[in-house]
């Protein structure tokens, strides 16, 4: 069992509050992303459940004990760096076993495990390589595979995908999915900025932003009833339009939020159409976007394929009703 | 690179003139460098009297000799002849380039003619310096002397060296800077890799401040030391012209220098791995053994090149705290005081100084990069 | 004989082996007082914190030890000394000072160590800059560089013992062997004992460790050019700019951090260098510096420590500006990096 308990945990450096008041439950082999802008304090979050950053206050539990003050390598976690970091001037062998080493384990005991590793990853013909003699993909798999060979309950991903080019990107998502499916009794906590990776390898997402949770769930629950303005705006792809004054007060909010994939684009007015004229359109092939300049501000609409609409066109874009969402003045959900 | 984008701007002096001041430099300053190797290996007698350039390449000089005695005078057609070679039982067989019969004018014939005397006589010398003494009459009293001009070509010889390192004790002296200098570049390097890592990575309360320290002693001057270290040895009694003590004093003067680079180099490594390695379970010490140290190899080399050239090179430390009696005198000291007592044969000099720079020049230009490396480190900063 | 090299090669063992044997006992005995394998997790966190704190001690403590006797204990101690009498026993206040002041050779070697810090750090930062372009632009300019550099390999014995290869003297009429007056013969001048002559032997003498040290001078240059970013040439071009204009407006201001770092590391080498004063001419000739004034006087007479002590602390004050020059370097770049 290893789920993880955040209590009112706090972090600081010197006088500057970098995480407030996270309160957070992870389930046993849950994969959890957390996701945000950049400063947000996802890193330190992770950091700070590894055991590399102290907790100013709060608890944090792991398996049901207090781990605040205990040191990373006994809280039965592993972690996958950024950069990996594999250590350049060992081979495959020795940068997974050297976890192992220092359990003071049999050697004969860690080369079986460490075999049975280099096998699930398809790592066993490079096991004498160095590093610097493998491809990006490989050596991503060699730090997966020191996180696994120590049996932790928990794997803590820092931005992994990160300093990879888009097409790597994608490959390498495939296998984390795959060793999630693999291992599904192991908890596993992300953190990344990009909110693709986050809706499509996460069991739920924790939002943050300057420090604090904005909201925790599922990624359709993310999608379909963001809590706030922020996690509105910041979960799809692009962005939810948020449009103040006429329409929000006709829909009885301080902000009324669509996504452009829910905007009808129309030709001839209508209730509740909010009328523009196309300033830019992008054709991508399967979709095109429209950017419309309308008098609340500048309004993105998807259409599927081609669009008819040329710069200039002048268009009314209806909402679909069901896809609504209003925010009060505090920029929280109205239900 | 700068230089692509200067070469695409015209210059007022051509290429040309540009290799030629480069050259120009660098036979300027490995002039005087070669001026004593090559001294080293001429004869003692030419080094004092002609200057090393003339040793590279053949040089004319005027000689004289003399002809066989009357004793070896033979009757040939009416005339008396001596005939032989000048350079029987000289050291070896030589060039004759010109001769003449009065010492003011040893140039005058050239080789294979006739010089005629105003008695009568005649002297043939060829090229090989065999040589056709003619008299009309019986010749009497010692031979006849012949001038003339010979190529000598450029002799060298190893019996400086021979001098220089058995009789004038350049060879002990050889021995005892290796004694000094290996240990003293070894310890330090330990001593201040276990300090640099502490100051680079672990946890110490006032840190920035140890390192102000570390880079203020940079430039304290040897001088600072001298005089208490010297009083403290000799109230240990002990420690005074001891080879321990000298040892110990070049790890301690050379700390500073080993700790400021270590401790830039092993900062720059990447914190993840450190990271890594600490959740891992390593404690420091064994992410210092098995991670930090292997990665640091060329700094290390660097260091170990810079205290070998400076200790090697050193004299005030040596005699401060080894002394100057002969047996522990380093090269440098017994050099220094071969100038003062033998300051007039440049061919003992000129050897022991090139047997002193010899160590040091291989060291330097072998491991070039790991010393630049060295020089380099903390010394360029950006604008 | 092999006895000496034996004892070395046993001392090299015993040094390296004590140190290796410190580093790994005191770290084994560290983690045997304070395990960290017991069940007892309070007391694992403890000892772990314990640990953490007391380690980077151990691996301090040797160096901190041997810098402390050799390096910071002197330094006050020799401030102590310059305040007492030749053999340190009785305190005279600044009777040494004054005598300093007073004395022909001290004053000598003011001047003439002013002369040194005006002349030789100057001539080989720019000669090393000169240097330094000249041979980025040729293709053997590494080979080049090597050559510049080689004497900083040598001793400065060895190089004064070079260089007065070079000085050497024969009367007129005999053929010169040194290369300077064979030189100066080849014009038409007539041959000179430099080291002895007033006022220019001491630019001879300074000219051995330009000699030396103008290689250093090449390569951090050569190094710092090579770092100016090639954008700025490339837009000076664009604007117009000659190489000269290029070389003084753009390149040499991005690079005058270096500048300082050389000028101000070849200064204190100066006020350091002692050799070679002591085996061209040992001070006579009115060439006397500081460095040797104070070995002299350090072993005169059997040894005045006194007034060694106060040439010794005079040196320390002229590199005390660049001492605290780097470390305020230093603590900016702490502050903004690791």
């Amino acid at each position: 069992m290893a789920d993880i308990k955040l209590t009112n945990l706090n972090k600081s450096y010197g006088a500057v509050h970098i995480l407030k008041d996270v309160n957070l439950s992870v389930k046993s082999g849950e994969f959890i992303v957390f996701v945000g802008p950049s400063g947000c304090g996802k890193s330190t979050l992770l950091r700070s459940i590894c055991g590399l950053e102290n907790i100013s206050s709060g608890v944090l539990e792991i398996d049901g004990a207090v781990v605040n003050d205990v040191p990373p390598s006994k809280r039965g976690i592993a972690m996958v760096f950024q950069s990996y970091a594999l250590y350049p001037h060992m081979s495959v062998y020795e940068n997974i076993s050297f976890a192992l080493e220092n359990q003071g384990l049999d050697r004969a005991i860690i080369k079986q495990k460490v075999e049975k590793v280099a096998d699930m990853l398809q790592l066993t013909p490079y096991l004498t390589r160095l590093p610097k003699a493998l491809s990006g993909g490989q050596r991503q798999r060699v730090a997966i595979g020191r996180a696994i060979v120590r049996g932790a309950k928990v794997f803590l991903f820092d931005e992994p995908l990160s300093n990879l080019d888009a097409a790597l990107r994608v490959q390498t998502r495939m296998e984390i999915a795959k060793l999630k499916r693999d291992m599904p009794q192991t908890t596993m906590v992300y953190v990344t900025h990009d909110q693709v990776e986050a809706m499509t390898l996460a069991d739920r997402i924790v939002v943050l932003q300057a420090g604090r949770v904005e909201q925790v769930g599922t990624p359709m629950e993310l999608y379909e009833k963001p809590g706030n303005v922020f996690v509105a705006g910041f979960i799809g792809s692009p962005k939810m339009n948020l449009i103040s004054g006429g329409p929000a007060e006709r829909a009885k909010c301080k902000t009324l939020g669509i996504r452009p994939e829910h905007l009808d684009v129309e030709t001839k007015a209508s209730a509740g159409a909010i009328a523009g004229v196309v300033e830019y359109a992008e054709v991508l092939g399967s979709d095109s976007f429209l950017y419309v300049a309308t008098e609340n501000g500048l309004i993105t609409a998807r259409q599927n394929g081609r669009t008819t609409h040329g710069n200039g066109a002048k268009v009314y874009l209806k909402p679909q009703n069901e896809h609504i969402h209003r925010f009060d003045d505090n920029g929280q959900r109205i239900a | 690179m700068a230089s692509t984008v200067m070469n695409r701007i015209r210059l007022e002096p051509s290429r040309f003139a540009l290799h030629l001041a480069v050259i120009l430099i660098v036979l300027v300053w490995t002039l005087p460098t070669a001026g004593i190797l090559v001294s080293s290996l001429r004869d003692k007698n030419l080094i004092a009297t002609s200057g090393w350039w003339t040793a590279l390449t053949t040089t004319v000089r005027s000689a004289q000799s003399r002809t066989k005695g009357p004793d070896a005078q033979v009757e040939q057609g009416g005339k008396f002849v001596i005939s032989g070679n000048l350079f029987e039982g000289a050291d070896g067989p030589g060039v004759v380039k010109a001769f003449g019969t009065r010492v003011a004018k040893p140039d005058e014939f050239p080789p294979g003619t006739v010089a005629a005397y105003d008695d009568g006589r005649s002297l043939t010398v060829n090229v090989d310096g065999s040589y056709v003494y003619t008299s009309p009459i019986k010749l009497e009293g010692t031979g006849q002397r012949i001038f003339y001009m010979t190529s000598v070509p450029p002799k060298f010889t190893t019996e400086n060296y021979n001098t220089v390192l058995f009789s004038e004790g350049i060879g002990r002296a050889f021995v005892n800077s290796l004694t000094v200098t290996i240990p003293a570049t070894i310890i330090p390097i330990l001593i201040a890799a276990f300090a640099a890592y502490a100051l680079a990575w672990m946890k110490i309360p006032g840190r920035g401040f140890f390192i102000a320290v570390i880079v203020g002693l940079l430039v304290v001057p040897l001088q600072m030391s001298l005089i208490p270290l010297l009083k403290l040895y000799n109230a240990t009694g002990v420690l005074p012209k001891t080879y321990l003590g000298i040892w110990l004093a070049h790890t301690g003067f050379g700390l500073p220098f080993a700790i400021y680079l270590l401790r830039s180099y092993i900062a720059g490594l990447p914190r993840d791995l450190i990271e890594s390695a600490q959740v891992d379970g390593a404690n420091d010490f064994k992410i210092f053994r098995r991670i930090v140290l292997p990665l640091s190899f060329p700094a290390l080399a660097s260091f170990a090149i810079f205290q070998f050239l400076w200790v090697w090179n050193d004299l005030l430390v040596a005699m401060v705290f080894l002394g100057t009696e002969k047996e522990k005198s380093v090269l440098t000291y017994s050099l220094n005081s071969l100038l003062g007592s033998r300051g007039g044969n440049w061919e003992i000099l000129t050897a022991s100084a090139f047997i002193t720079i010899i160590v040091p020049l291989l060291v330097f230009f072998s491991l070039q990069r790991y010393f630049v490396r060295g020089l380099l480190a903390g010394s360029v900063k950006g604008g | 004989m092999t006895s000496q090299i034996f004892s070395a090669f046993i001392t090299v063992l015993i040094g390296v082996g004590g140190c290796i044997g410190y580093f790994y006992g005191s770290n084994a005995l560290l983690d045997r007082l304070l395990p960290i394998d017991a069940s007892n997790d309070a007391r694992v966190v403890r000892n772990l914190k314990l640990q953490s704190t007391i380690r980077p001690w151990l691996f301090l403590l040797p160096a901190l030890i041997l810098l402390v006797i050799y390096l910071i204990y002197p330094v006050f101690q020799t401030l102590w000394l310059s305040f007492h009498d030749k053999a340190g026993d009785t305190f005279v206040g600044f009777d040494n000072y004054a005598w300093a002041l007073n004395d022909q050779g001290f004053r000598t070697s003011i001047f003439n160590n002013f002369l040194w810090l005006l002349i030789v750090p100057a001539a080989c930062t720019f000669l090393g800059l000169v240097i330094a372009v000249l041979t980025d632009r040729i293709w053997w300019g590494s080979l080049a560089k090597s050559f510049i550099f080689l004497p900083m390999a040598i001793s400065f014995v060895g190089a004064s013992v070079i260089w007065k290869f070079v000085y050497d003297y024969r009367e007129q009429g005999q053929e010169q062997i040194g290369l300077l007056n064979a030189i100066v013969e080849f014009f038409g001048g007539s041959p000179e004992v430099w080291i002895s002559l007033p006022f220019w032997n001491n630019i001879f003498l300074m000219v051995i460790l330009i000699w030396i040290q103008t290689g250093f001078a090449t390569v951090i240059l050569g190094a710092a050019l090579r770092g100016v970013p090639e954008d700025t040439l490339e837009a000076a071009v664009i604007d117009g700019a000659g190489p000269f204009k290029i070389f003084w407006r753009i390149m040499v201001p991005q690079i005058m951090p270096t500048i300082i770092v050389v000028w101000t590391t070849i200064t204190v080498l100066v006020l350091k260098v002692f050799d070679i004063v002591l085996t061209m001419t040992n001070g006579q000739w009115d060439t006397q510096v500081l460095a040797n004034l104070m070995f002299d006087w350090m072993f005169r007479g059997g040894g005045d420590f006194g007034r060694g002590a106060a040439i010794a602390i005079v040196i320390m004050l002229a590199v005390l500006p660049i001492m605290i020059w780097n470390i305020r370097q230093a603590n900016a770049e702490q502050k903004g990096g690791h």
